[in-house]
């Protein structure tokens, strides 16, 4: 983008050499076997995209969102399933713990997982309770100088190999208490449940987290009790619009895949370019591709100048995920019978892509959000 | 549906939860093909649907076999697509083969003992089959094939070929179609395709290497390659239609009945307008499909196949599979996702509906053909 910095410019090539040398020649593999990349997410310590948000004093970048989507937008083209994966590990676990933990929870947790020395998950979602996320059911009883939680928590991101995991629970009655912990695997203070099986994202561990009973000293405890409402909100405004930007990356994968079948497969005697059908299909799809860039990093770097609001994350994350399945199932057709064949990588970047319209809140949560806020703005332009 | 249809439709059903259902999803990871249950298919009489009883067939119309192929993808389309392509070989049968060929092969197809399969594509030929390269060299007593065949849907279960190889010249004049044995020497399976779906349905290559087939073993007269493949498209769009509709009818039903039962926000998620207007959409065109393809089936039935029909009618269909399939999976959300719910499979099975027997571009430049000779004065 013509507004992105010096900085910015270095980590897109940073990230785009990276991609290709350390994701792309795995991503089909892992895929197949459903394991994780965990080489990949080791360098990417190295390099030192895992502190993209946190501050440099625990060894983090300092950059913002634009920053993290530029990341996420490049490693996206290569291997959305470990892009997810960062994405859990520095969005919602680093990025959290930068923004809401106390000095002390920040100098003993961001150092190892910014090093990549440690991985991290963050825990919302329960069988029971997602887009009503509010809901939540995993209790934290406070017990003198120390909590018990119990419950289970389910579609975690990371969790098979998480050492820390980024909480939340609920310890009051009230809709709004809810209140977060860091906890270490280390002290036994989570257990990994049910590996869960995945139609898309297969290189990134899902599974479920189980909390029994356990005992958790008072100051894993981030912020006051009761004050996570907030805390979770602000996350999950980072989240919907990094999340987007691994669906930019799809959508741009498909466009250069699209782009350069077209002018080698040949059918009728002449390139599949020379069809309108399929001058149809690129023209749109690049199209549809600029418009969701400009988009994305438009409200990147809102956010960033810090007109944050989670009006416009919700609007990124309803627009770009859906316009990419259809992106994907497009460049899919236009390969025919090799598009569905796992020769190309096409019909993963489908798969991939199919889970950004359901994690961070579904397409349906984001109509809700939207609405509600735009309807109650001008109820109050009206009194 | 008349009462036959019913008749079919109840016990298939019957047959699919009790014999298919149960291992769908496990076969679905594992890539693993039933022979027997294609066996026991036939056994029931649905291998051989629209081939005539001489011939040891069940001697119904396509409007029957579109039951029984929807109803089959409703928990496999794997199943139904091995069936649909076999009876599509029956049909080139019974159609351009002689007496004596359609006694040698058609009861074998047809009692669902033997599958039939389909060469006509090719790795530079796709969309364009008349610009194949498969030769067929004649010598004395038959014929040498060299080339290979990509793509082909039961390649390494089938016995029975239906093969198209370049006689003649160029284009589409100079194709002639073989029947090919898979004990043919000089014949081998390829590569197995590693698919996005269909997985329980083994999709191949198949190579000639100086694979020689005798005189009796062509289909018709030299020549006539093209014509037999066209018309063996004639009755693929119908039947892929129909797994189409049986796909989004089995994806719609799992997708209201879960809506009904998952609470969020203290209510039932059905109750969100959102998911209601999503419903009414899915079904909708859900019946707009399934009148078309029964539509087209029906003509076909009364001998009045009418292409541009068809084309629409698998056009439809297979688009409404894609797009029922896909918000079927929205609907369930994250477990929609995950292998444990049926959805995902629904959704990657569906989208080689959109590819095959003619791919819905092909399907829209044909419908515009037919458009263009309408409207022309």
């Amino acid at each position: 983008m013509w507004f992105f910095t010096e900085e910015e410019r270095e980590l897109q090539q940073l990230c785009r050499n990276f991609a290709k040398n350390e994701l792309a020649p795995f991503a089909e593999q892992h895929d197949h076997d459903e394991s994780f990349n965990l080489a990949a997410f080791k360098k990417m310590g190295e390099i030192g995209v895992l502190g993209i948000t946190a501050d440099p004093e625990y060894g983090g970048v300092g950059m913002g969102a634009t920053a993290a989507t530029i990341v996420m937008e490049e490693f996206g083209k290569a291997c959305p399933a470990s892009t997810l994966s960062y994405l859990a590990h520095s969005m919602l676990t680093i990025n959290n713990i930068q923004m809401n933990g106390s000095e002390q929870q920040k100098a003993k947790y961001l150092p190892k997982l910014i090093t990549g020395e440690h991985i991290g998950c963050m825990a919302m979602s329960e069988p029971d309770y997602g887009s009503d996320a509010l809901g939540i059911q995993t209790k934290a009883t406070l017990n003198s100088d120390h909590y018990i939680i119990n419950g289970t928590k389910m579609w975690i991101t990371n969790a098979p190999y998480a050492d820390i995991c980024y909480i939340y629970t609920r310890s009051g009655k009230d809709k709004k208490d809810l209140t977060t912990f860091i906890l270490e695997k280390e002290k036994g203070q989570f257990e990994v449940g049910k590996a869960i099986h995945k139609m898309g994202m297969r290189g990134s561990p899902t599974s479920e987290l189980v909390l029994d009973k356990v005992k958790i000293p008072i100051e894993h405890r981030v912020g006051a009790e009761g004050d996570s409402t907030i805390h979770m909100m602000r996350n999950l405004e980072i989240e919907r619009i990094t999340i987007s930007g691994i669906s930019l990356g799809i959508a741009q994968a498909c466009v250069d895949q699209c782009l350069q079948y077209a002018n080698e497969r040949k059918q009728f005697g002449k390139t599949l370019g020379k069809f309108q059908l399929i001058q149809k299909m690129v023209a749109e799809m690049a199209t549809e591709t600029e418009m969701m860039r400009s988009f994305l990093y438009n409200v990147c770097k809102e956010y960033d100048n810090g007109n944050k609001g989670p009006t416009s994350a919700a609007m990124v994350k309803l627009a770009l995920p859906k316009m990419v399945t259809k992106i994907a199932l497009d460049a899919i057709q236009l390969h025919g019978g090799y598009g569905y064949s796992r020769e190309f990588p096409l019909e993963r970047l489908m798969r991939d892509n199919k889970l950004n319209e359901i994690g961070a809140g579904t397409n349906e949560v984001m109509i809700l959000i939207i609405a509600k806020n735009l309807l109650k703005a001008q109820q109050e332009k009206m009194q | 549906m008349n009462e036959l249809q019913q008749e079919i439709q109840l016990q298939l059903e019957k047959y699919r939860l009790d014999k298919i259902e149960p291992t769908a999803e496990a076969d679905d990871h594992v890539e693993k093909f039933r022979m027997e249950i294609f066996n026991e298919l036939g056994e029931l009489g649905f291998t051989g649907v629209t081939t005539s009883e001489d011939y040891d067939g069940t001697g119904l119309g396509y409007q029957d076999l579109c039951v029984v192929l929807s109803e089959l993808s409703k928990s496999s389309v794997s199943y139904a697509v091995t069936i649909s392509v076999s009876s599509m070989v029956q049909g080139i049968f019974s159609q351009f083969a002689n007496e004596q060929q359609k006694k040698k092969y058609l009861p074998a197809l047809a009692t669902g003992q033997e599958i039939g399969a389909f060469g006509l594509t090719e790795s530079s030929a796709g969309s364009d089959a008349a610009s194949l390269k498969t030769t067929a060299k004649k010598v004395d007593g038959g014929y040498i094939l060299n080339g290979s065949k990509m793509f082909i849907t039961s390649g390494s279960i089938a016995s029975t070929f239906i093969v198209m190889a370049r006689t003649g010249g160029e284009g589409a004049k100079g194709i002639s179609a073989f029947i090919v044995r898979n004990d043919a020497s000089g014949f081998s399976v390829g590569k197995k395709e590693k698919k996005m779906g269909w997985k329980v349905s083994p999709t191949t290559e198949l190579i000639f290497e100086n694979c020689f087939v005798a005189d009796e073993n062509l289909l018709a007269q030299e020549g006539m390659g093209f014509k037999i493949a066209m018309a063996a498209l004639d009755r693929g769009r119908i039947t892929i239609g129909s797994i189409a509709v049986g796909l989004a009818e089995r994806a719609l039903e799992e997708s209201l009945k879960y809506s009904l039962e998952r609470k969020q926000f203290k209510q039932e998620i059905f109750n969100f307008q959102g998911l209601q207007f999503m419903m009414a959409d899915m079904a909708t065109e859900l019946e707009a499909s399934r009148l078309l393809v029964n539509e087209s089936a029906r003509l076909f039935d009364e001998n009045k196949n009418n292409q541009k029909l068809a084309c629409m009618a698998k056009l439809k269909a297979t688009d409404t599979a894609m797009k029922v399939t896909t918000d079927g999976v929205q609907i369930f959300g994250g477990v929609g996702y995950t292998s444990e719910y049926p959805m995902e499979r629904f959704m990657r099975d569906a989208k080689v509906l959109q590819i095959v027997e003619g791919s819905n571009q092909i399907q829209r430049l044909v419908i515009a053909r037919n458009l263009q000779k309408q409207y022309s004065i």
